[in-house]
């Protein structure tokens, strides 16, 4: 095979390959020569790459390369120096109580930056951006509180969760009175109206009257006599016109009937405790109380 | 070069061609299939990691059939801002038992290696009935007629069986049981539940996920998987820093 003539890359003047069908020619064209050099260049850089870093596996293990690069190691060391960066405020996060955080100017604003970046991420999908809720999610924009709305209550919602599992989660049930048939759609129908005259609009005064007894017998016991609530059993304040699950007479009916209980994850399963702290002192501070 | 000039000695004889092209093809064969035979070492020994329950597997196959890998990836790569986010990196051990694994390559949307536990099952199924019902910036399809689908599971056994073959180790048992144990791990109330994390181990969590009690729908099944995802491994007993896990 004659060897092609460098200095002409036209066509007309390469050699044929001798191949030829109705007069069309297959020609022996060299590669280009920068699609080549490029080529050459790669196979050096591999065995370079090969030297330097992890590349043949072996029978027992694979070749670590000079610089022995661990992804795993490095990110360790990222983390570490992460938290190096955070430094003094991670420590002071994790050391000082809630009230201290908050009474600490700088200390307060560093907690309520993460509690934002970590809120934006994780809560707001279910909370609503900034914490403004939406039906079945709580709002944290108001003063109005299920399992209470001090910091430590706050700190401990987030921590457990409700409804999560587990032994130490915030836990109850509202029964499903229609569901489980407990009362009678009667029975439900005069409670919807106890319910609406509770949060003080209009309802049919002969429904409320006759609704008295069984809102004292299946009620009273979480939500109080007055219906006032109890947050030491999320039992909400069914007289304040805030509504988890709609303010409406089929949204309280409905409530009757299925006795929907909303679930939070546990988030001290996923964040470490300044994390936590620092999201309970975002969310008290965004609160109206 | 002598191989560059004689190539064409090598495309003229078609029986030196042959020889050529099996001794090429068998260096890419020997590079891609050879590291099979050890893949054993590369997966971490971790606790907790359990072929998935049937229902749970179910739900990995409409994950699958949806084709959810296009926009949510299943890998959290050992890089700070993702396990910053995300959590712990991805193990090899926790996508042992997926065939074929999930890890995707586009991020349309969040990761989902360890969406376990961090939403409700009430926002699991608002979120795919109507995903900008929950979030309004997002562009995920709607997957409301999940729904409505009754879960077919009159195949499962087989489907275990296939994973069995292919080194998933279900038991006889887990997979003569299969249709009991998914009905058990939809209801919260199952007397079956017991023979379920019997089978399966105790952290399995057999509840009603999509509120519906009336009918296992493929809306629990996806739930159940989305719940379980990143959960598995124990992760507090997990041994980073010992060397045949530093990579």
């Amino acid at each position: 095979m004659p060897r092609p003539d460098k200095k002409t890359s036209d066509q007309e003047q390469a050699p044929s390959t001798g191949h030829e069908w109705d007069g069309i020619v297959e020609l022996d064209n060299p590669l280009p020569r920068w699609w080549l050099w490029v080529f050459y260049a790669s196979i050096v850089f591999a065995i370079g790459y090969w030297v330097v870093m992890p590349a043949w596996p072996g029978i027992s293990g694979y070749t670590k390369g000079v610089r022995n690069h661990s992804d795993r190691v490095n990110v360790a060391k990222a983390l570490q120096d992460l938290d190096q960066v955070r430094g003094a405020r991670l420590v002071q996060l994790r050391d000082k109580t809630l009230e201290e955080i908050e009474a600490d100017p700088a200390l307060q604003s560093y907690a309520l930056t993460v509690g934002q970046s970590v809120f934006g991420d994780n809560c707001a999908t279910c909370h609503g951006q900034g914490g403004v809720g939406g039906k079945g999610y709580a709002n944290l924009r108001d003063d109005v509180w299920l399992w209470g709305g001090s910091l430590g209550d706050i700190h401990h919602t987030i921590s457990v969760g409700v409804r999560a599992g587990g032994t130490e989660t915030r836990n109850s049930r509202m029964p499903a009175f229609g569901r489980d048939e407990m009362l009678s759609e009667a029975q439900r129908a005069d409670l919807t109206e106890y319910v609406v005259a509770l949060s003080g609009r209009a309802a049919d005064p002969a429904a409320v009257a006759r609704a008295a007894p069984p809102f004292a017998q299946h009620c009273a016991s979480c939500h109080g006599a007055q219906g006032k609530g109890d947050m030491t059993k999320g039992a909400p304040d069914l007289t304040d016109r805030e509504w988890l699950n709609g303010s409406r007479r089929e949204d309280i009916a409905m409530q009757l009937f299925t006795g929907r209980g909303g679930v939070m994850p546990a988030w001290r399963d996923r964040f470490r405790p300044e994390v936590v702290k620092a999201l309970a002192v975002y969310v008290h501070a965004n609160a109206g109380g | 070069m002598l191989t560059w000039k004689s190539h064409g000695k090598l495309e003229r004889n078609s029986l030196l061609l042959v020889i050529g092209i099996i001794f090429v093809v068998s260096i890419g064969g020997l590079v891609e299939i050879a590291p099979l035979f050890w893949i054993e070492s590369t997966v971490e020994k971790v606790d907790g990691m359990r072929p998935y329950t049937p229902l749970e597997q179910a739900g990995r196959d409409i994950y699958v059939r949806e084709g959810c890998h296009t926009c949510h990836s299943q890998m959290i790569r050992p890089l700070r801002d993702e396990v910053e986010r995300y959590g712990h990196y991805s193990l090899a051990a926790e996508s042992m038992y997926d065939h074929p694994f999930q890890w995707g390559s586009k991020r349309t949307g969040p990761d989902l290696a360890r969406v376990g536990g961090k939403y409700s099952d009430a926002w699991q199924k608002e979120h795919l009935t109507d995903p900008r019902g929950m979030v309004p910036e997002s562009v995920m399809p709607p997957y409301a007629f999940l729904n409505e689908r009754e879960l077919s599971f009159k195949d499962i056994e087989d489907r275990m069986r296939a994973l069995r073959r292919v080194g998933v180790p279900y038991t006889d048992a887990q997979i003569a049981n299969a249709r009991t144990d998914i009905a058990a791990q939809a209801d919260e109330f199952s007397s079956d539940s017991v023979n379920l994390k019997r089978r399966y181990g105790t952290k399995v969590v057999n509840r009603d996920f999509d509120g519906d009690p009336d009918v296992i729908t493929e809306m629990d099944a996806l739930i159940a998987y989305l719940q379980m995802l990143g959960t598995l491994v124990d992760l507090k007993t997990y041994q980073a820093a010992a060397p045949g896990n530093e990579r």
